[in-house]
Protein backbone atom coordinates (compact mmCIF):
# COMPACT_ATOMS: atom_id res chain seq x y z
CA UNK A 1 0.00 0.00 0.00
CA UNK A 2 2.66 2.47 0.68
CA UNK A 3 4.70 1.59 -1.97
CA UNK A 4 1.79 2.19 -4.25
CA UNK A 5 1.30 5.55 -2.70
CA UNK A 6 5.22 6.15 -3.26
CA UNK A 7 5.10 4.59 -6.62
CA UNK A 8 1.97 7.65 -7.36
CA UNK A 9 3.81 10.07 -5.89
CA UNK A 10 7.04 9.89 -8.06
CA UNK A 11 4.49 9.43 -10.83
CA UNK A 12 2.46 12.53 -10.22
CA UNK A 13 5.01 14.53 -8.51
CA UNK A 14 6.61 16.47 -11.29
CA UNK A 15 3.28 17.44 -13.01
CA UNK A 16 2.29 18.58 -9.75
CA UNK A 17 5.98 20.74 -9.41
CA UNK A 18 5.07 22.14 -12.66
CA UNK A 19 1.65 22.64 -12.68
CA UNK A 20 2.30 24.73 -9.38
CA UNK A 21 5.10 26.39 -10.95
CA UNK A 22 2.86 27.56 -13.68
CA UNK A 23 0.13 28.45 -11.65
CA UNK A 24 2.50 31.09 -9.77
CA UNK A 25 4.58 31.98 -12.79
CA UNK A 26 1.02 33.17 -14.54
CA UNK A 27 0.01 34.62 -11.80
CA UNK A 28 -1.22 37.85 -12.64
CA UNK A 29 -0.29 37.49 -16.06
CA UNK A 30 -1.95 40.48 -18.98
CA UNK A 31 -0.24 39.10 -21.71
CA UNK A 32 -3.05 38.49 -23.86
CA UNK A 33 -1.04 34.87 -25.71
CA UNK A 34 -0.02 33.85 -21.80
CA UNK A 35 -2.59 33.66 -20.09
CA UNK A 36 -2.92 32.65 -16.01
CA UNK A 37 -3.52 29.25 -15.25
CA UNK A 38 -6.04 30.06 -13.63
CA UNK A 39 -7.98 31.79 -16.28
CA UNK A 40 -7.33 28.36 -18.18
CA UNK A 41 -8.91 26.65 -15.66
CA UNK A 42 -11.56 28.43 -14.79
CA UNK A 43 -12.91 28.35 -18.81
CA UNK A 44 -12.23 24.73 -18.76
CA UNK A 45 -15.77 23.55 -17.64
CA UNK A 46 -17.66 25.70 -19.92
CA UNK A 47 -15.38 24.81 -22.86
CA UNK A 48 -15.17 20.66 -22.66
CA UNK A 49 -19.30 20.08 -22.13
CA UNK A 50 -20.85 17.03 -22.79
CA UNK A 51 -22.13 18.64 -26.15
CA UNK A 52 -18.18 19.19 -27.16
CA UNK A 53 -17.14 15.40 -26.40
CA UNK A 54 -19.82 14.25 -28.33
CA UNK A 55 -18.74 16.46 -31.41
CA UNK A 56 -15.23 16.70 -31.38
CA UNK A 57 -13.42 14.26 -28.98
CA UNK A 58 -15.40 11.24 -29.70
CA UNK A 59 -14.83 11.70 -33.37
CA UNK A 60 -11.17 12.61 -32.68
CA UNK A 61 -11.47 9.18 -30.54
CA UNK A 62 -13.15 6.91 -33.12
CA UNK A 63 -10.41 8.05 -35.79
CA UNK A 64 -7.80 7.44 -33.50
CA UNK A 65 -8.46 4.46 -32.83
CA UNK A 66 -9.26 2.77 -35.96
CA UNK A 67 -6.37 4.29 -37.65
CA UNK A 68 -3.64 3.44 -34.86
CA UNK A 69 -5.87 -0.11 -34.54
CA UNK A 70 -5.27 -0.45 -38.43
CA UNK A 71 -1.60 0.58 -38.34
CA UNK A 72 -1.11 -1.96 -35.47
CA UNK A 73 -2.54 -4.67 -37.33
CA UNK A 74 -1.50 -4.43 -40.70
CA UNK A 75 2.14 -3.23 -39.43
CA UNK A 76 1.75 -6.95 -37.80
CA UNK A 77 0.54 -9.10 -40.49
CA UNK A 78 2.83 -7.33 -43.12
CA UNK A 79 6.36 -7.59 -40.41
CA UNK A 80 5.35 -11.46 -39.94
CA UNK A 81 5.25 -12.01 -43.77
CA UNK A 82 8.01 -9.89 -44.27
CA UNK A 83 9.90 -11.14 -41.86
CA UNK A 84 8.98 -15.01 -42.40
CA UNK A 85 10.21 -15.13 -46.00
CA UNK A 86 13.99 -14.20 -46.72
CA UNK A 87 13.68 -13.51 -50.01
CA UNK A 88 10.80 -11.12 -49.78
CA UNK A 89 12.51 -9.45 -46.84
CA UNK A 90 15.48 -8.76 -48.79
CA UNK A 91 13.59 -7.42 -51.48
CA UNK A 92 11.37 -4.76 -49.65
CA UNK A 93 14.21 -4.11 -46.80
CA UNK A 94 15.08 -0.67 -48.74
CA UNK A 95 12.09 0.10 -49.64
CA UNK A 96 10.84 0.34 -46.34
CA UNK A 97 13.83 1.95 -44.73
CA UNK A 98 13.16 4.59 -47.67
CA UNK A 99 9.53 5.03 -46.35
CA UNK A 100 10.37 5.13 -42.95
CA UNK A 101 13.20 7.85 -43.88
CA UNK A 102 9.69 10.19 -44.85
CA UNK A 103 8.76 12.03 -42.33
CA UNK A 104 5.05 11.11 -42.00
CA UNK A 105 3.57 14.65 -41.57
CA UNK A 106 4.97 15.18 -45.00
CA UNK A 107 2.74 12.49 -46.67
CA UNK A 108 -0.48 14.16 -45.72
CA UNK A 109 -0.31 16.98 -48.39
CA UNK A 110 0.08 13.84 -50.83
CA UNK A 111 -2.90 11.71 -49.54
CA UNK A 112 -5.44 14.73 -49.14
CA UNK A 113 -4.75 15.23 -52.56
CA UNK A 114 -5.14 11.19 -53.78
CA UNK A 115 -7.93 10.46 -51.12
CA UNK A 116 -9.90 13.88 -50.65
CA UNK A 117 -10.70 15.94 -47.43
CA UNK A 118 -13.33 13.31 -45.50
CA UNK A 119 -12.64 11.12 -42.65
CA UNK A 120 -11.48 8.14 -44.69
CA UNK A 121 -7.95 9.97 -45.34
CA UNK A 122 -7.93 11.33 -41.66
CA UNK A 123 -7.59 7.92 -40.68
CA UNK A 124 -5.21 7.00 -43.41
CA UNK A 125 -2.84 9.51 -41.92
CA UNK A 126 -2.50 8.05 -38.68
CA UNK A 127 -1.99 4.66 -40.97
CA UNK A 128 0.50 6.24 -42.61
CA UNK A 129 2.08 7.60 -39.52
CA UNK A 130 1.73 4.90 -37.27
CA UNK A 131 2.38 1.39 -39.37
CA UNK A 132 6.17 1.75 -39.14
CA UNK A 133 7.43 1.34 -36.22
CA UNK A 134 5.14 -1.73 -35.59
CA UNK A 135 5.83 -3.22 -39.30
CA UNK A 136 9.51 -2.78 -38.64
CA UNK A 137 9.57 -4.05 -35.24
CA UNK A 138 7.28 -7.01 -36.54
CA UNK A 139 10.06 -7.89 -38.98
CA UNK A 140 12.99 -7.87 -36.25
CA UNK A 141 11.06 -9.81 -33.70
CA UNK A 142 9.74 -12.41 -36.01
CA UNK A 143 13.22 -12.95 -37.62
CA UNK A 144 14.78 -13.36 -34.36
CA UNK A 145 12.37 -16.00 -33.50
CA UNK A 146 14.67 -18.78 -31.15
CA UNK A 147 15.27 -21.51 -33.87
CA UNK A 148 15.85 -24.34 -31.15
CA UNK A 149 11.74 -23.41 -30.48
CA UNK A 150 10.98 -23.33 -34.30
CA UNK A 151 12.44 -26.98 -34.20
CA UNK A 152 10.84 -28.23 -31.30
CA UNK A 153 7.47 -26.82 -33.50
CA UNK A 154 8.68 -28.72 -36.49
CA UNK A 155 9.64 -31.97 -34.36
CA UNK A 156 5.96 -31.81 -32.62
CA UNK A 157 3.91 -30.52 -35.95
CA UNK A 158 2.52 -27.81 -34.78
CA UNK A 159 1.96 -25.54 -37.49
CA UNK A 160 -0.38 -23.24 -39.36
CA UNK A 161 -2.31 -20.94 -37.10
CA UNK A 162 -1.71 -22.90 -33.90
CA UNK A 163 1.73 -22.38 -34.79
CA UNK A 164 0.97 -18.43 -35.14
CA UNK A 165 -0.17 -17.38 -32.35
CA UNK A 166 1.14 -20.11 -29.89
CA UNK A 167 5.08 -19.62 -31.46
CA UNK A 168 5.77 -16.89 -33.76
CA UNK A 169 3.04 -13.95 -32.21
CA UNK A 170 4.36 -14.55 -29.13
CA UNK A 171 7.67 -14.73 -29.59
CA UNK A 172 7.88 -11.65 -31.17
CA UNK A 173 5.44 -9.87 -28.82
CA UNK A 174 8.07 -7.91 -27.24
CA UNK A 175 9.27 -6.33 -29.98
CA UNK A 176 5.56 -5.47 -31.39
CA UNK A 177 5.06 -4.36 -28.25
CA UNK A 178 8.26 -1.54 -28.13
CA UNK A 179 7.07 -0.79 -31.91
CA UNK A 180 3.07 -0.56 -30.70
CA UNK A 181 3.74 2.32 -28.26
CA UNK A 182 6.20 4.06 -30.61
CA UNK A 183 3.04 4.24 -32.86
CA UNK A 184 0.59 5.14 -30.28
CA UNK A 185 2.10 8.54 -29.37
CA UNK A 186 3.06 8.59 -33.54
CA UNK A 187 -1.23 7.86 -34.52
CA UNK A 188 -1.75 11.15 -31.58
CA UNK A 189 0.30 13.32 -33.35
CA UNK A 190 -0.85 12.26 -36.82
CA UNK A 191 -4.54 12.39 -35.77
CA UNK A 192 -4.09 16.04 -34.75
CA UNK A 193 -2.27 16.89 -37.89
CA UNK A 194 -4.74 15.20 -39.66
CA UNK A 195 -6.95 17.58 -38.09
CA UNK A 196 -5.43 21.02 -38.45
CA UNK A 197 -5.61 20.78 -42.52
CA UNK A 198 -9.16 20.74 -43.54
CA UNK A 199 -11.26 19.17 -40.71
CA UNK A 200 -14.73 20.05 -39.37
CA UNK A 201 -14.43 18.80 -36.27
CA UNK A 202 -12.09 16.95 -33.63
CA UNK A 203 -9.27 17.50 -31.15
CA UNK A 204 -6.97 19.58 -33.31
CA UNK A 205 -9.75 21.34 -35.59
CA UNK A 206 -11.39 22.90 -32.31
CA UNK A 207 -7.97 23.71 -30.54
CA UNK A 208 -6.82 25.38 -33.96
CA UNK A 209 -10.81 27.34 -33.91
CA UNK A 210 -10.07 28.67 -30.79
CA UNK A 211 -6.72 29.87 -31.80
CA UNK A 212 -8.19 31.63 -34.98
CA UNK A 213 -10.85 33.30 -33.19
CA UNK A 214 -8.56 34.49 -30.47
CA UNK A 215 -9.71 32.94 -27.26
CA UNK A 216 -6.60 32.11 -26.19
CA UNK A 217 -7.58 30.57 -22.69
CA UNK A 218 -9.64 28.03 -24.22
CA UNK A 219 -6.56 27.39 -26.70
CA UNK A 220 -4.85 26.61 -24.03
CA UNK A 221 -7.46 24.20 -22.99
CA UNK A 222 -7.52 22.06 -25.54
CA UNK A 223 -3.88 21.78 -25.32
CA UNK A 224 -4.37 20.37 -21.73
CA UNK A 225 -7.10 17.66 -23.55
CA UNK A 226 -4.52 16.54 -25.53
CA UNK A 227 -1.98 15.82 -23.45
CA UNK A 228 -4.02 14.26 -20.83
CA UNK A 229 -5.75 11.95 -23.63
CA UNK A 230 -1.73 10.79 -24.28
CA UNK A 231 -1.29 10.36 -20.83
CA UNK A 232 -3.92 8.24 -20.40
CA UNK A 233 -3.08 6.32 -23.53
CA UNK A 234 -0.16 5.53 -22.09
CA UNK A 235 -1.04 4.40 -18.93
CA UNK A 236 -3.36 1.96 -20.72
CA UNK A 237 -0.99 1.05 -22.77
CA UNK A 238 1.07 -0.20 -19.80
CA UNK A 239 -1.81 -1.93 -18.48
CA UNK A 240 -2.48 -3.82 -21.52
CA UNK A 241 1.38 -4.49 -21.82
CA UNK A 242 1.60 -5.86 -18.50
CA UNK A 243 -0.87 -8.91 -18.91
CA UNK A 244 0.59 -9.32 -22.46
CA UNK A 245 4.19 -9.24 -21.42
CA UNK A 246 4.64 -11.04 -18.05
CA UNK A 247 6.30 -14.06 -19.18
CA UNK A 248 8.68 -11.88 -21.29
CA UNK A 249 8.97 -9.60 -17.42
CA UNK A 250 9.47 -13.10 -15.59
CA UNK A 251 12.05 -14.11 -18.19
CA UNK A 252 14.30 -11.30 -17.75
CA UNK A 253 14.24 -10.88 -13.78
CA UNK A 254 14.94 -15.27 -13.71
CA UNK A 255 17.95 -13.87 -15.89
CA UNK A 256 19.15 -11.25 -13.72
CA UNK A 257 18.96 -13.10 -10.35
CA UNK A 258 21.63 -15.24 -12.26
CA UNK A 259 19.75 -18.98 -13.70
CA UNK B 1 13.36 -49.14 -36.38
CA UNK B 2 16.51 -46.28 -37.27
CA UNK B 3 18.34 -46.95 -40.88
CA UNK B 4 21.38 -44.64 -41.03
CA UNK B 5 23.36 -45.59 -44.48
CA UNK B 6 26.28 -43.54 -45.49
CA UNK B 7 25.26 -40.37 -44.29
CA UNK B 8 27.58 -37.30 -44.72
CA UNK B 9 26.95 -33.70 -43.90
CA UNK B 10 28.79 -31.07 -44.97
CA UNK B 11 28.15 -27.14 -43.91
CA UNK B 12 28.72 -24.47 -46.30
CA UNK B 13 28.19 -21.01 -46.43
CA UNK B 14 30.28 -18.33 -45.11
CA UNK B 15 33.33 -19.32 -46.77
CA UNK B 16 33.85 -22.24 -44.98
CA UNK B 17 32.78 -25.47 -45.32
CA UNK B 18 32.60 -28.21 -42.28
CA UNK B 19 32.47 -31.75 -42.87
CA UNK B 20 30.18 -32.26 -39.95
CA UNK B 21 29.22 -35.42 -40.63
CA UNK B 22 32.34 -38.26 -42.59
CA UNK B 23 30.12 -41.80 -43.14
CA UNK B 24 27.94 -42.91 -40.71
CA UNK B 25 26.27 -45.84 -40.75
CA UNK B 26 24.14 -47.29 -37.71
CA UNK B 27 21.08 -49.45 -37.54
CA UNK B 28 18.75 -49.28 -34.04
CA UNK B 29 16.05 -52.29 -34.06
CA UNK B 30 12.93 -51.19 -32.45
CA UNK B 31 12.58 -50.74 -28.51
CA UNK B 32 16.70 -50.82 -27.88
CA UNK B 33 18.17 -48.21 -25.82
CA UNK B 34 21.51 -46.83 -27.91
CA UNK B 35 23.97 -44.48 -26.61
CA UNK B 36 25.89 -42.31 -28.78
CA UNK B 37 28.94 -40.95 -27.84
CA UNK B 38 31.97 -38.63 -29.33
CA UNK B 39 34.28 -35.41 -28.67
CA UNK B 40 32.18 -32.56 -28.91
CA UNK B 41 32.11 -30.85 -31.90
CA UNK B 42 31.97 -34.59 -33.77
CA UNK B 43 28.40 -34.17 -35.19
CA UNK B 44 26.26 -35.34 -32.38
CA UNK B 45 23.38 -32.95 -32.71
CA UNK B 46 24.12 -32.85 -36.85
CA UNK B 47 23.57 -36.69 -36.71
CA UNK B 48 20.02 -36.62 -34.56
CA UNK B 49 18.86 -33.33 -37.03
CA UNK B 50 19.10 -35.26 -39.80
CA UNK B 51 17.20 -38.74 -38.23
CA UNK B 52 14.85 -35.93 -36.87
CA UNK B 53 14.08 -34.73 -40.25
CA UNK B 54 15.46 -30.70 -39.35
CA UNK B 55 18.62 -31.25 -41.70
CA UNK B 56 18.56 -32.48 -45.08
CA UNK B 57 21.60 -34.77 -45.67
CA UNK B 58 24.76 -33.90 -47.81
CA UNK B 59 24.56 -37.79 -49.25
CA UNK B 60 23.14 -41.10 -47.76
CA UNK B 61 20.17 -42.13 -46.42
CA UNK B 62 18.39 -42.18 -43.47
CA UNK B 63 15.03 -43.91 -42.88
CA UNK B 64 12.94 -44.15 -39.82
CA UNK B 65 10.17 -47.10 -39.32
CA UNK B 66 11.22 -47.87 -42.88
CA UNK B 67 10.18 -44.59 -44.37
CA UNK B 68 12.91 -42.64 -45.72
CA UNK B 69 13.44 -39.19 -43.98
CA UNK B 70 11.92 -36.05 -45.54
CA UNK B 71 11.27 -34.21 -42.73
CA UNK B 72 10.16 -34.85 -39.27
CA UNK B 73 8.93 -38.17 -39.10
CA UNK B 74 5.73 -39.62 -37.41
CA UNK B 75 6.55 -40.57 -34.00
CA UNK B 76 9.79 -39.14 -33.31
CA UNK B 77 10.09 -36.89 -30.35
CA UNK B 78 12.90 -35.23 -30.00
CA UNK B 79 14.86 -33.97 -26.41
CA UNK B 80 16.86 -30.70 -27.41
CA UNK B 81 20.29 -30.02 -25.75
CA UNK B 82 19.24 -26.56 -25.07
CA UNK B 83 16.22 -27.01 -22.36
CA UNK B 84 16.25 -23.70 -21.35
CA UNK B 85 15.41 -22.88 -25.47
CA UNK B 86 12.80 -24.95 -26.48
CA UNK B 87 10.00 -24.98 -23.30
CA UNK B 88 7.90 -21.79 -24.29
CA UNK B 89 8.54 -19.37 -22.14
CA UNK B 90 4.80 -17.84 -22.21
CA UNK B 91 3.14 -21.00 -21.93
CA UNK B 92 2.75 -22.66 -18.26
CA UNK B 93 4.40 -26.25 -17.71
CA UNK B 94 0.92 -28.31 -18.80
CA UNK B 95 0.19 -26.25 -21.42
CA UNK B 96 3.86 -26.96 -22.69
CA UNK B 97 2.93 -30.47 -22.86
CA UNK B 98 -0.03 -29.72 -24.01
CA UNK B 99 0.30 -28.42 -27.37
CA UNK B 100 2.05 -31.19 -29.44
CA UNK B 101 -1.21 -32.76 -28.23
CA UNK B 102 -3.26 -30.20 -29.65
CA UNK B 103 -1.58 -30.02 -32.81
CA UNK B 104 -2.67 -33.83 -33.03
CA UNK B 105 -6.20 -33.40 -32.32
CA UNK B 106 -7.08 -35.12 -28.59
CA UNK B 107 -9.56 -34.03 -27.35
CA UNK B 108 -9.78 -31.54 -24.14
CA UNK B 109 -10.34 -34.79 -21.38
CA UNK B 110 -7.69 -36.78 -22.73
CA UNK B 111 -5.07 -34.00 -23.04
CA UNK B 112 -5.37 -33.20 -19.50
CA UNK B 113 -5.32 -36.86 -18.56
CA UNK B 114 -2.33 -37.34 -20.54
CA UNK B 115 -0.56 -34.01 -19.11
CA UNK B 116 -0.95 -35.10 -15.61
CA UNK B 117 -0.10 -38.80 -16.55
CA UNK B 118 3.43 -37.69 -18.29
CA UNK B 119 4.07 -34.89 -15.34
CA UNK B 120 3.90 -37.71 -12.39
CA UNK B 121 5.75 -39.49 -14.48
CA UNK B 122 9.11 -37.50 -14.56
CA UNK B 123 8.06 -36.44 -11.06
CA UNK B 124 6.89 -32.69 -11.38
CA UNK B 125 3.32 -33.32 -10.71
CA UNK B 126 2.76 -30.04 -8.49
CA UNK B 127 4.48 -28.09 -11.27
CA UNK B 128 1.63 -28.26 -13.60
CA UNK B 129 1.12 -24.53 -13.75
CA UNK B 130 4.27 -23.14 -12.76
CA UNK B 131 6.06 -21.24 -16.11
CA UNK B 132 9.45 -22.96 -17.29
CA UNK B 133 11.54 -19.90 -16.08
CA UNK B 134 10.30 -20.23 -12.40
CA UNK B 135 12.07 -24.14 -12.23
CA UNK B 136 15.31 -25.28 -11.70
CA UNK B 137 17.57 -26.34 -15.38
CA UNK B 138 16.79 -29.73 -14.07
CA UNK B 139 13.46 -29.54 -13.52
CA UNK B 140 13.06 -28.24 -17.20
CA UNK B 141 14.38 -30.51 -18.59
CA UNK B 142 12.28 -32.67 -16.62
CA UNK B 143 9.39 -31.18 -18.68
CA UNK B 144 11.09 -31.41 -21.77
CA UNK B 145 11.01 -34.52 -21.03
CA UNK B 146 7.46 -35.12 -20.23
CA UNK B 147 6.80 -33.44 -23.16
CA UNK B 148 8.20 -36.02 -25.08
CA UNK B 149 6.60 -38.41 -23.55
CA UNK B 150 3.14 -36.81 -23.42
CA UNK B 151 2.89 -37.26 -27.58
CA UNK B 152 3.46 -40.86 -27.01
CA UNK B 153 6.70 -41.59 -29.83
CA UNK B 154 8.20 -44.51 -30.99
CA UNK B 155 11.19 -42.89 -31.33
CA UNK B 156 12.85 -40.81 -28.40
CA UNK B 157 16.18 -38.65 -29.69
CA UNK B 158 17.85 -37.35 -26.48
CA UNK B 159 20.88 -34.69 -27.17
CA UNK B 160 22.97 -34.63 -24.58
CA UNK B 161 20.25 -33.53 -22.15
CA UNK B 162 21.95 -33.63 -18.79
CA UNK B 163 24.50 -31.85 -19.68
CA UNK B 164 23.86 -28.73 -17.91
CA UNK B 165 22.53 -29.81 -14.63
CA UNK B 166 24.55 -30.77 -11.59
CA UNK B 167 25.79 -34.69 -10.87
CA UNK B 168 22.70 -35.23 -8.36
CA UNK B 169 20.33 -34.39 -10.16
CA UNK B 170 22.44 -35.83 -13.71
CA UNK B 171 22.17 -39.02 -11.74
CA UNK B 172 18.48 -38.82 -10.98
CA UNK B 173 17.33 -37.84 -14.67
CA UNK B 174 19.44 -40.87 -15.69
CA UNK B 175 17.67 -43.14 -13.88
CA UNK B 176 14.47 -41.56 -15.15
CA UNK B 177 15.30 -41.87 -19.28
CA UNK B 178 15.89 -45.56 -18.11
CA UNK B 179 12.56 -46.02 -16.70
CA UNK B 180 10.92 -44.34 -19.29
CA UNK B 181 12.08 -46.09 -21.56
CA UNK B 182 11.59 -49.84 -19.83
CA UNK B 183 7.81 -47.84 -19.13
CA UNK B 184 7.04 -46.87 -22.85
CA UNK B 185 8.92 -49.19 -24.47
CA UNK B 186 9.83 -46.57 -26.93
CA UNK B 187 13.44 -47.10 -29.15
CA UNK B 188 15.79 -44.71 -27.77
CA UNK B 189 19.02 -42.91 -29.51
CA UNK B 190 20.92 -41.22 -26.82
CA UNK B 191 23.56 -38.91 -27.33
CA UNK B 192 26.11 -37.91 -24.63
CA UNK B 193 29.86 -36.75 -24.35
CA UNK B 194 29.93 -38.68 -20.85
CA UNK B 195 31.13 -41.85 -20.97
CA UNK B 196 30.11 -43.10 -17.84
CA UNK B 197 27.02 -41.89 -18.83
CA UNK B 198 26.67 -43.41 -22.18
CA UNK B 199 27.75 -47.13 -20.30
CA UNK B 200 25.61 -46.50 -17.87
CA UNK B 201 22.32 -46.09 -19.64
CA UNK B 202 22.82 -47.87 -23.08
CA UNK B 203 22.47 -51.39 -24.02
CA UNK B 204 24.85 -50.62 -26.98
CA UNK B 205 27.37 -47.88 -27.19
CA UNK B 206 27.97 -46.41 -30.41
CA UNK B 207 31.43 -44.46 -30.37
CA UNK B 208 31.88 -41.27 -32.78
CA UNK B 209 35.27 -40.44 -33.89
CA UNK B 210 36.44 -36.57 -34.45
CA UNK B 211 35.27 -35.10 -37.86
CA UNK B 212 35.12 -36.03 -40.18
CA UNK B 213 33.10 -38.50 -37.91
CA UNK B 214 32.53 -42.29 -38.16
CA UNK B 215 31.58 -44.78 -36.40
CA UNK B 216 34.79 -46.33 -34.47
CA UNK B 217 33.22 -48.86 -32.56
CA UNK B 218 29.58 -50.23 -31.80
CA UNK B 219 29.80 -52.11 -28.37
CA UNK B 220 27.27 -54.06 -26.88
CA UNK B 221 26.98 -53.65 -23.31
CA UNK B 222 26.22 -56.75 -21.46
CA UNK B 223 25.09 -55.39 -18.20
CA UNK B 224 21.90 -56.52 -16.43
CA UNK B 225 18.83 -54.31 -17.20
CA UNK B 226 18.43 -53.57 -13.97
CA UNK B 227 21.12 -50.70 -13.36
CA UNK B 228 21.50 -48.78 -9.82
CA UNK B 229 23.48 -45.81 -9.77
CA UNK B 230 25.72 -47.36 -6.89
CA UNK B 231 25.89 -50.86 -7.95
CA UNK B 232 26.02 -50.60 -11.55
CA UNK B 233 29.18 -47.89 -11.64
CA UNK B 234 30.88 -49.66 -9.11
CA UNK B 235 30.80 -52.95 -10.58
CA UNK B 236 33.72 -54.01 -12.44
CA UNK B 237 32.01 -55.04 -15.76
CA UNK B 238 31.20 -51.41 -15.62
CA UNK B 239 34.61 -50.28 -15.10
CA UNK B 240 35.77 -52.69 -18.12
CA UNK B 241 33.44 -51.42 -20.54
CA UNK B 242 34.00 -48.02 -19.82
CA UNK B 243 37.91 -48.01 -19.78
CA UNK B 244 36.97 -49.68 -22.97
CA UNK B 245 35.50 -46.86 -24.29
CA UNK B 246 37.36 -44.12 -22.84
CA UNK B 247 40.65 -45.63 -24.55
CA UNK B 248 38.90 -46.25 -27.95
CA UNK B 249 38.04 -42.78 -27.79
CA UNK B 250 41.67 -41.34 -26.82
CA UNK B 251 43.32 -43.39 -29.53
CA UNK B 252 40.95 -41.80 -32.18
CA UNK B 253 42.04 -38.45 -30.97
CA UNK B 254 45.87 -39.51 -31.03
CA UNK B 255 45.66 -41.29 -34.57
CA UNK B 256 44.43 -37.59 -36.03
CA UNK B 257 47.45 -35.30 -36.33
CA UNK B 258 46.16 -31.75 -35.49
CA UNK B 259 43.85 -32.19 -33.29
N1 LIG C 1 24.47 -24.55 -38.85
C1 LIG C 1 25.78 -24.79 -38.94
N2 LIG C 1 26.53 -24.17 -39.88
C2 LIG C 1 27.84 -24.42 -39.98
N3 LIG C 1 28.51 -25.28 -39.22
C3 LIG C 1 27.84 -25.95 -38.28
C4 LIG C 1 26.43 -25.74 -38.08
N4 LIG C 1 26.01 -26.53 -37.07
C5 LIG C 1 27.10 -27.21 -36.66
N5 LIG C 1 28.19 -26.86 -37.38
C6 LIG C 1 29.53 -27.41 -37.23
O1 LIG C 1 29.44 -28.81 -37.39
C7 LIG C 1 30.25 -29.49 -36.45
C8 LIG C 1 29.39 -30.44 -35.65
O2 LIG C 1 28.44 -29.72 -34.88
P1 LIG C 1 27.43 -30.43 -33.90
O3 LIG C 1 26.65 -29.35 -33.24
O4 LIG C 1 26.67 -31.45 -34.65
O5 LIG C 1 28.41 -31.13 -32.87
P2 LIG C 1 28.07 -31.85 -31.50
O6 LIG C 1 28.76 -33.15 -31.53
O7 LIG C 1 26.63 -31.84 -31.23
O8 LIG C 1 28.81 -30.88 -30.47
P3 LIG C 1 28.48 -30.65 -28.92
O9 LIG C 1 28.97 -31.86 -28.18
O10 LIG C 1 29.28 -29.44 -28.57
O11 LIG C 1 27.02 -30.44 -28.82
C9 LIG C 1 30.92 -28.42 -35.61
O12 LIG C 1 32.22 -28.22 -36.11
C10 LIG C 1 30.09 -27.19 -35.86
O13 LIG C 1 30.88 -26.05 -35.80
MG1 LIG D 1 25.41 -30.99 -29.79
Amino acid sequence: MSRALGRAGLLLGLPVILLVTWWFASAGSKSFYQPPLETIIKVFPATWTAARFRSDVLPSLGRLFLGYGLAVLLGIVLGVLIGAHRRLRALVEPLLEFLRAIPPPVLVPILILVAGLGDPTKVLVIVSGGIWPVLLNTVEGVRGVDQVLADTCRTYRICGWLRMRTFILRAASPQIVVGARQALSISIIMMVIGELLGATNGLGYTVVQFQRGFEIPEMWSGVFVLGLLGVLLSLAFTLVERRVLSWYHGVRAAERSGR
Amino acid sequence: MLEIRSLRKVYGGHGRQVEALGDVTLTVPEGQFVCVVGPSGCGKTTLLRCLGGLLAPTSGEVEVAGQPVTGPPDGLAIVFQEYGRSLFPWLRVAENIELPLKSKGVGRAERRRIVDESLTAVGLGDAAKAYPWQLSGGMQQRVAIARAIAFQPKVLLMDEPFAAVDAQTRADLEDLARTVWQRFGMTVLFVTHDIDEAVYLGQRVVMLSASPTRVLEDLDIDLPDKRDQLATRSGTRFAELRSHVYSRIQEAKIARPGS
